[in-house]
């Protein structure tokens, strides 16, 4: 997609000067597996034998009697191993690693899906791993933290600024510097240094080519609209990329818009109009900052998308009017995920919500003969607190009230 | 070795003023001080405590850290600094102000260490011609990765402050040659790899390192990163044209206070002298 690690305005190589041979390699060893078929042979059996890949394509026959209009169709990204597309990332680049002789690899992670898909690469390929990931999320997401700590990492919380995913992506830069002869940093999003944006769009490409693929047969033709959310931006151009040589169809993402655009409690960064161009993190993309360029504090109910950045190739496509930027707030998202619950018992995670709310917001302007198509990135067990939190359940909250004086009697 | 000729023996005839303002104080001293200052942490005042200890105390050239929000080519100390600066409500403006206080107060070079958002923020020329105007020398930018940044490269040349670039004991001989060829001022040689603050063990891989730097180097070179002791600046004497201690200054400031980092700055001007 891009030569030079430039997408239009923006992507880049803004890095320390001590991490020139660890870039070096990885831009070395990423263009050797790039057109090599048997990698990616390897790759796609290692999804279908271990992840079960391919995943579905639903149609969600009851939605779509409810909106009366576009027939609704959902990519299953939840049935993969870990639950989350991030899984097929992982898995890639902890191949990669492999490839490059690194015995140990490191990676960020916000809402801990790419954390626990790290966490599960590392154990099946034998690689020792650690997760840094911000204070708030350790909290947000400790189902998450519990797992990655069973299949054998070490969780690290970083104490450090806003305590999210940013802050996880500087201290992985931080060990990285220390550690580049021994490890590989696994990138999580299509953010970053060159080449992290290309070879993140790269492993996840196989969303879209499956799920093109999968309308074809079942449709013989392609949607009108296809939604992702937008944290990083990986699922996004996972399934985007297949599409995009087909200008006939629209392209969606869906950013967090938090508490609405006035808030200033949100993190979208294109949507709402407030990204800036910066350089920061190591590439150069649109992100929340203030006169000076100091990052601002993002907020979302989801933690994967409470991002400052977004990945400078979706900058590009929504510059050049490829891809059409919407936010969907916390109170839509809620919404949303009530209604995928009840009437397709699937539990998208909060920020796979994100696109089901953007697309139903959709819903009024596409008419019966229109398909639409919706990545649902992850499933959304792990956010079972924050849910029950969001929905006021007040039988669950009894529930954790019993267990605790449970722990409080047996100690 | 006490004074004497300039370790890099590469010809001269393009050199900047302040590689041969540090050309001539070599002239009387072992080694030349490079101290750091994150502004705006602990607070301005502090700063400027600091600052008239620096001169006070025989340093030759200081850096001042604008603060920023995503440093990451900072350990720990400077990370918590930064941050606390920050929330302190430090901006651009206030530093720059500051910057033109002290240059005009204090007879020593001084040097801006940022990130690149920074500048681009600002506009990376009116940055540049900023610090100019202000009496700022150089300008050190760990994320300006150079084939990236022509244009703050060329803003530099333009105006006349040094774009100051890093190179490691990683640096292949090639891009040592390009980053040479590319630097201003000196060339900033960083004793291993990791963040600021830890502890570098100086040592015969430390001393082929500096000898490939200055083999390569028009200017001057200093060595930075992980000097504690007066025993490393010892060490580097003879080796290197500038030492430049960061972290341990901070850290001390907040163990001892200012008296403390009297007495080390005085440990290290006699090291200089060769007392």
């Amino acid at each position: 997609m891009s030569t030079n690690g430039y997408y239009g305005n923006y992507g880049g190589t803004y890095i320390p000067e001590i991490l020139y041979p660890a870039f070096q390699e990885l831009n070395r060893e990423f263009e050797k597996i790039k057109n090599d078929s048997a990698f990616w042979s390897e790759y796609c059996d290692i999804l279908a034998n271990f992840s079960g890949r391919p995943t579905p394509l639903t149609y969600a026959d009851r939605l779509t009697e409810h909106f009366g209009r576009a027939k609704i169709y959902i990519k299953r990204e939840d049935l993969n191993h870990s639950g989350a597309h991030k899984l097929n990332n992982a898995l890639g680049q902890g191949l990669l690693a492999k490839r490059m002789n690194k015995t140990r690899v490191i990676a960020e992670t916000g809402a801990g899906q790419h954390g626990v898909a790290t966490a599960i690469v590392a154990a099946k390929l034998g690689l020792k791993a650690t997760i840094y990931m911000g204070r708030e999320d350790v909290e947000r997401q400790y189902a998450n933290v519990f797992w990655m700590k069973r299949f054998g990492a070490e969780v690290v919380p970083v104490e450090y600024g806003t305590r999210t995913l940013k802050d996880a992506i500087n201290e992985a830069l931080r060990d990285w510097v220390s550690s580049f002869e021994t490890t590989h940093y696994l990138l999580g999003t299509a953010s970053g240094a060159h080449p992290f944006p290309a070879i993140v769009a790269f492993f996840q490409s196989i969303i879209g080519i499956e799920a093109k693929e999968q309308i074809l047969r079942l449709e013989g033709r392609l949607p009108k609209s296809v939604y992702a959310c937008v944290g990083g931006g990986s699922n996004a151009l996972g399934v985007f990329q297949a599409f995009l040589p087909d200008t006939e169809v629209e392209l969606v993402g869906v950013e967090a818009g938090g508490k609405g655009p006035d808030s200033g409690k949100h993190a979208a960064r294109i949507a709402y109009g407030t990204g800036k161009a910066g350089v920061a993190q190591g590439y150069k993309t649109l992100f929340l900052q203030d006169e000076d360029g100091q990052m601002r504090d993002t907020y979302s109910i989801a933690a994967g998308l409470d991002y400052t950045g977004v990945s400078p190739i979706l900058a590009d496509l929504s510059e050049q009017g490829r891809v059409r930027f919407e936010a969907a707030t916390d109170d839509e998202v809620t919404q949303a995920l009530e209604l995928v619950m009840r009437k397709e018992g699937m539990i998208p995670a909060l920020e796979s919500t994100h696109a089901f709310a953007g697309a139903f917001k959709d819903m009024g302007g596409t008419s019966k003969s229109d398909i639409i198509l919706i990545n649902m990135s992850g499933r959304g067990d792990k956010d079972i607190f924050n849910i029950a939190e969001g929905l006021k359940d007040d039988e669950w909250t009894a529930f954790i009230e019993r267990k605790q004086k449970q722990y409080e009697q047996s100690r | 070795m006490t004074s004497g000729q300039p370790l890099s023996s590469a010809n001269r005839n393009s050199m900047s003023s302040l590689a041969d303002e540090i050309v001539a104080k070599r002239g009387q001293k072992r080694i030349l001080l490079m101290t750091h200052q994150i502004l705006g942490y602990p607070d301005f005042e502090t700063n400027y405590e600091m600052i008239r200890l620096f001169a006070e105390c025989g340093v030759d050239l200081v850096e001042l850290q604008l603060p920023f929000s995503e440093p990451i080519a900072d350990g720990p100390v400077f990370l918590k600094a930064n941050q606390e600066a920050l929330n302190r409500g430090t901006t651009v403006e206030q530093c720059l102000d500051f910057a033109r206080r002290v240059t005009e107060e204090f007879p020593l070079s001084f040097i801006f260490m940022t990130y690149y958002n920074i500048l681009y923020q600002y506009g990376v020329e009116r940055f540049v011609e900023t610090a100019r105007s202000i009496g700022i020398r150089g300008l050190i930018v760990p994320d300006a990765y150079p084939e990236e940044s022509p244009e703050y490269l060329t803003a530099c040349k333009k105006h006349g402050v040094e774009p100051i670039l890093l190179a490691t004991p990683y640096t292949p001989e090639e891009r040592l040659q390009y980053l040479s060829n590319e630097t201003g001022g000196l060339l900033y040689c960083v004793a291993r790899k990791g963040v600021t603050g830890a502890k570098t063990e100086f040592d015969q891989a430390t001393t082929d390192f500096l000898s490939r730097c200055r083999r390569h180097a028009a200017t001057p070179i200093g060595v930075g990163f992980g000097i504690q002791h007066s025993e490393d600046v010892e060490y580097l004497a003879g080796k290197s044209d500038v030492a430049i201690i960061g972290s341990q200054l901070l850290k001390l400031l907040e163990a001892e206070g200012l008296a403390g980092v009297r007495k080390f700055l005085l440990e290290l001007k006699a090291v200089t002298e060769g007392r």
